[in-house]
């Protein structure tokens, strides 16, 4: 894979060289991508790249094929790149294949469960995990399937996660967009307001909406979590599109008669999509965990619907004698925030590789 | 390039004063200048950076930001209409549409996101709703064709970083023509290219001309630039016009020490070898313009004159009216270099 990517590079450099443009995202070993230029050199101009480039390091060898066969290589868009980054990055990956089990095991909980979750059985109270009557997470205090309770709870807080981010998202791009893009005394109202909502101590506040607003329900739950984590969002977006509004080719788009709506979403919003999505895929772990948390607390969802913190809170008031029921449902938090972050990550290598560090 | 220029001017410029209102005082970035442009005339705005040639141009498209810049005075007619009093939509409208503008950096002047032809296409869209897609993009192959991008079918469907410079500032031409301006304002439209494409560039410029009949304003600060593709000079120091008329008279018979300071300080490549004559000094802040005529602590001709100290120089005309000099003693600059007027054009 070194020497590969070194060759690559040098290539890269000899297109240059030659005539043809370097891009900007050959580094890392996407120059291959490079072919369409060269093809059009070497059909206007007849001066073939030297060949030399192409034959020596094993595993060059489907490369020089497909240069040699003149086989019409499409151009890669940005987003083909990013895609190509992230499908190589090995952790990202990795978390990529969790989360889709995670969502299929969500989708399907209905099937997966082999008891309704609010099934009572006080034949099996408390029994550790066995493969006997499939209760293989064990039974809680009522003698409910803790196995269908986690697939469940799993259920409730994946889709509460999913919610919140794509509320947080849309209202923090909003507010981040308009932020940044029309500057002055808007921005500063808005990013005030933003201030003023990172400020507050975030689980009292939590817990105090909670209350009055809405225990109990998934659904308003989220609306909470929601109304407090697009802070973060809002700033990232503010920030990129401060940046892009010095860029020219948004003054170009203005000189072309292009209004502010437009401009914002035709022009910019495309250009901040990467950090929009990274900080996205965070705000689904963040609040994966901050739904456990308030559930723990007991002031989020409400039993009978399961959550994975409200079936920690269940275990933990059991004692550790009943080890299991605080076991599984955590692991799977744990497992879940990671993959969320390992996620994150490759996605943030994948869209902005001027940031990453170089691996070998 | 040069079509005969009709009475009426198509843009007028009177007065214009845009100020920047900054931590460290108030900008003078532009002030008081006037001049007209004609129907399909080539105007040359030169000056060093800083000199508000960019400004007084962008200022009229409502391009600058408002805050921190204002235009505290002027008028700029175009076609009967006052750009400094129009709307922001009717502003919008022009933009794009009967007034079009090439930028100096085709490197980050297109949206890296969208495809060249996504891009074109939008301009043609954006100010002819009505024209469907086939039909815009059919328009974008034409135009890629008329700029001279080679597979323009292929090319539309290309992103900007497949491009090369050169071929981007031809995507750029293309899309400021696309909806037939009468005006097209190219801001340094060669300065971020080599030598060879920039030449290849102002043949692209002459013919996009060409095509649309636009009159041009091209701002620079490249005297080759101004000696190849225009008709007119206006050359701009410390945010005034100081001096102005056709490019011959310009070039043969300078009459402002500072238009003289740029032609001395062009490199010569007929004649007899000599140094370079360079203009002493810095570029005045546009804060603390010097009191006065604000060339006067660079000029050689001033020797420490009351007059250049004291009194700002009128813009006034020399003879004939086409030719005018914002300069206290113009007239002694004919004695000065009188082997230049017998140079004629050839400089």
């Amino acid at each position: 894979m070194t020497d590969l990517r070194k060759e690559d590079r040098d290539r890269a450099g000899e297109t240059a060289a030659a005539g043809g443009v370097a891009q900007p995202h050959d580094e890392g070993g996407h120059a291959r991508h490079l072919a369409p230029h060269e093809q059009v050199d070497r059909a206007t101009t007849g001066v073939p790249s030297d060949p030399a480039a192409f034959v020596g390091g094993s595993g060059q060898g489907d490369m020089a094929l497909v240069y040699e066969s003149g086989v019409e290589l499409e151009a890669r868009s940005q987003w083909g790149y990013a895609a190509r980054r992230f499908l190589r990055h090995r952790l990202a990956m990795g978390g990529l294949m969790g989360m889709l089990f995670i969502f299929f095991v969500a989708i399907f909980a209905n099937k997966i469960a082999p008891y309704p979750f609010d099934e009572l059985d006080f034949n099996a109270l408390r029994i550790g995990p066995t493969t006997e009557g499939k209760h293989y997470f064990g039974t809680d205090l009522l003698g409910r399937d803790f196995f269908s309770r986690v697939v469940y709870g799993l259920r409730t807080s994946v889709w509460v996660a999913l919610f919140v981010t794509l509320l947080a998202t849309v209202i923090g791009t909003t507010i981040g967009a308009i932020a940044g893009y029309f500057g002055g005394w808007v921005d500063n109202l808005l990013m005030r307001l933003t201030d003023l909502v990172l400020t507050l101590p975030l689980l009292a506040v939590l817990l105090v909406a909670s209350i009055y607003l809405g225990q109990g329900k998934p659904f308003r739950v989220a609306l909470i979590l929601a109304a407090l984590f697009w802070t973060g969002i809002a700033r990232i977006v503010r920030g990129t599109f401060l940046s892009l509004r010095e860029k020219e080719f948004v003054e170009a788009a203005k000189a072309s008669g292009a209004g502010d709506a437009r401009i914002i979403i035709r022009h910019m919003l495309p250009n901040a999509v990467g950090p929009i999505i990274v900080t996205a895929t965070l705000i689904v772990a963040g609040a994966i965990l901050t739904e456990a948390a308030l559930s723990f607390l007991g002031f989020g969802i409400q039993p009978p619907n399961p959550a994975l913190g409200q079936l920690i809170n269940d275990g933990q008031s059991e004692g550790l004698k009943f080890w299991w029921m605080v076991t599984f449902p955590g692991i799977i938090i744990v497992f879940i925030a990671l993959c969320i972050n390992f996620i994150g990550d490759g996605l943030r290598d994948a869209l902005d590789p001027t940031q990453r560090r170089l691996r070998d | 390039m040069t079509e005969p220029a009709a009475h009426e001017p198509l843009l007028a410029i009177r007065d214009l004063t845009v100020e920047f209102g900054t931590e460290d005082g108030v900008v003078h970035a532009v002030t008081g200048v006037s001049y007209d442009v004609f129907p399909g005339e080539t105007v040359g705005v030169v000056g060093e950076s800083g000199s508000g040639k960019s400004v007084s141009v962008m200022s009229l498209l409502g391009l600058i930001p408002q805050p921190p810049g204002r235009i505290t005075d002027g008028q700029a007619t175009f076609e009967g209409r006052d750009l400094l009093k129009m709307g922001k939509k009717a502003l919008r409208e022009l933009r794009g549409g009967d007034v079009a503008m090439i930028f100096q950096d085709p490197m980050t002047s297109l949206n890296p996101v969208f495809t060249i032809g996504d891009q074109i296409g939008e301009a043609i869209q954006v100010h002819n709703p009505g024209v469907k897609d086939d039909e815009a993009d059919q328009r974008v192959v034409d135009l890629l064709t008329l700029v001279g991008v080679p597979n323009p079918a292929q090319r539309v469907k290309q992103y900007p970083h497949e491009f090369s410079g050169g071929m981007r500032q031809r995507a750029m031409i293309a899309m400021a023509i696309a909806n037939e301006p009468k005006l097209l304002i190219a801001d340094e439209p060669t300065t971020a290219l080599d030598v060879t494409i920039q030449a290849q560039i102002i043949e692209v410029l002459k013919a996009a001309q060409h095509e649309t009949h636009a009159a041009t304003i091209l701002i620079t600060h490249d005297l080759g630039l101004v000696a190849e593709l225009c008709d007119r000079v206006v050359v701009m120091y410390g945010g005034r016009v100081v001096e102005t008329g056709d490019v011959y008279t310009i070039f043969a018979n300078p009459r402002h020490p500072y238009t003289v300071g740029l032609m001395d300080s062009l490199p010569k490549l007929v004649g007899e070898e000599e140094m370079l004559r360079p203009i002493t000094g810095q570029p005045p802040s546009l804060i603390n313009l010097p009191p006065g005529c604000a060339f006067h602590p660079r000029c050689f001709l001033s020797g420490g004159r009351m007059l250049c100290r004291t009194d700002v120089p009128p813009l006034r005309p020399l003879g004939d009216t086409a030719h005018l000099s914002a300069c206290h003693f113009a007239e002694e600059l004919q004695e000065r270099h009188p082997e230049r007027a017998a140079a004629g054009g050839h400089v």
